[in-house]
């Protein structure tokens, strides 16, 4: 899809506008994410506000974006590699989106985490920020590149985020057992690490479909259907 | 348009067709499933037409046309001596791109080959037009005007005029060469919903230019390319992740 050119060189301008405008629509969510870890950091409720208010943008790319699917679908009838493309771009999209939100709903954790000393499980939130965001980095330049290798270490990365998450949950959550002044901050820290998680969990979405995209096989699920017995818990 | 394998109804091993020295189907190998509709697509002069015609032996008319292989319908071989043509051409009937009515009455044209196979008479073919122009779609428009001459209908209504005829004389398979190519895209989708209608009872094989086309129809396509097939298969796979490179140039639209 990358190299390949099609008869219409419309299609194939059209196919190129929206791999630009998906590519910079996860630049820019990639962009809030950080700004809001740096309102955390800096402790700026300001920055963390320009973050809300900057999402406005994100929703438009994403308006745009489906609109554009929608009149290639209807005017090109996309088939085997650009149909998926398509249909890729349309779920992508949505995660990318979402990823935009996640970033608004973790600026919106600042003032919280402003009003009283960090707990230390603050300190380790830039860096599974950071992860997440490498992540995310990954899986845009996987699909710019059509690279599916790239894609499944993107999703051979997500475990450790999660179990990051959990490490921090057991340790705020022991924190407020002990202090429970602690509870406010605790809970704003436990939620922010959550959006983190949440976050990298889009970001394997969208590195399942640029599988999807690239070798049409749907890598979705895959573990819940080749393991259908469960042991009871 | 489910994807379940059915009995092969037509199969070829090793087929390679030559027009003198023009390779025109090399080495193809194919398995056309029962009352399955199966399009095929590919550029011009890549074989579909000729592929088509070797079911029914249309090719032998055509000098210095050589055809080796196993050619099979029912698993019987087609191309053995003492295959009566008559009898298979009566079991593999054919459309064509152009609807070619006979400049006879509506009736006569599809108690047409029911005559003259002498497979009904009298009243019997007043049974036979009746069944196959509303097989067709065409009863309720045409029953009193059955003694108009065939060429004062439209265009599509000529086209459902010449497969009622081909019916009319109980094929199993129905070749059809473009049947759409003549007919404007309102007709055209009539006479897909009627091709789809026609797939249940029988072996459908359509040649098409209209890659949508043969998308929204078929349960199997076959891409050919410079007399070769290269793939044949579901429908849905081969317009979704087709397994070979060139399918995938050619349903893309791409190049390079």
């Amino acid at each position: 899809m990358t190299t390949r050119r099609h008869i219409n060189a419309q299609f194939d301008v059209e196919l190129r506008s929206l791999k630009d405008q998906i590519s910079a629509m996860g630049s820019l969510v990639d962009r809030h994410v950080g700004e809001a870890v740096a309102a955390l950091i800096e402790r700026d409720r300001e920055r963390a506000r320009r973050v809300i208010e900057a999402d406005r943008a994100v929703n438009q790319s994403e308006l745009a974006i489906d609109e554009q699917c929608i009149r290639v679908l209807a005017l090109q009838q996309p088939a085997a590699s650009d149909l998926r493309f398509i249909a890729a771009a349309l779920k992508m999209v949505t995660d990318l989106e979402r990823i935009g939100d996640l970033a608004v709903n973790m600026a919106e954790r600042v003032p919280a985490l402003c009003e009283e000393p960090a707990l230390r499980a603050v300190e380790e939130l830039p860096q599974m920020a950071a992860a997440a965001q490498t992540m995310l980095r990954d899986v845009l330049e996987a699909f710019v590149n059509g690279d599916p290798v790239k894609a499944e270490a993107v999703l051979a990365a997500d475990p450790a985020i999660d179990a990051w998450s959990v490490r921090i949950f057991d340790e705020v959550q022991s924190v407020m057992g002990r202090d429970p002044s602690s509870v406010p901050r605790g809970l704003a820290t436990i939620f922010f690490a959550k959006h983190i998680e949440r976050m990298a969990d889009h970001t394997t979405n969208v590195a399942e479909m640029v599988i999807y995209l690239v070798r049409g096989q749907d890598v979705r699920h895959a573990k819940a259907s080749s393991s259908p017995q469960q042991s009871p818990t | 348009m489910a994807d379940v394998p059915r009995a092969a109804k037509l199969r070829t091993d090793g087929l390679n067709v030559h027009y003198g020295d023009f390779h025109a189907l090399k080495n193809v190998t194919a398995v056309i499933g029962e009352r399955r509709l199966t399009a095929l697509i590919g550029p011009s002069g890549c074989g579909k037409s000729t592929f088509l015609r070797v079911f029914n032996r249309m090719n032998d008319r055509v000098a210095g046309c050589r055809v080796e292989g196993i050619v099979e319908l029912d698993g019987q071989p087609l191309y053995r001596r003492g295959v009566d043509i008559e009898a298979l051409r009566r079991q593999v009937g054919m459309v064509f791109q152009r609807p070619n009515p006979f400049p006879l009455s509506i009736f006569e044209n599809v108690v047409f080959g029911p005559r003259i196979h002498a497979l009904a008479a009298g009243a019997e073919l007043e049974a036979v037009a009746e069944r196959c122009l509303g097989a067709v779609g065409l009863w309720d428009d045409l029953k009193d005007r059955l003694d108009d001459s065939a060429l004062t209908i439209t265009p599509e209504q000529m086209q459902r005029l010449c497969i009622a005829r081909a019916i009319a004389v109980e094929p199993d398979v129905l070749l059809m060469d473009e049947p759409c190519s003549s007919l404007d895209p309102i007709a055209t989708l009539r006479i897909e919903s009627l091709m789809r209608e026609l797939s249940h009872r029988y072996t459908i094989l359509v040649v098409t230019h209209n890659m949508q086309q043969a998308a929204r129809i078929s349960d199997d396509t076959g891409f050919l390319l410079l007399g070769e097939l290269v793939e044949l298969g579901p429908t849905a796979t081969v317009f979704t992740r087709p397994r070979d490179r060139r399918t995938e140039d050619y349903v893309t639209g791409g190049f390079g």
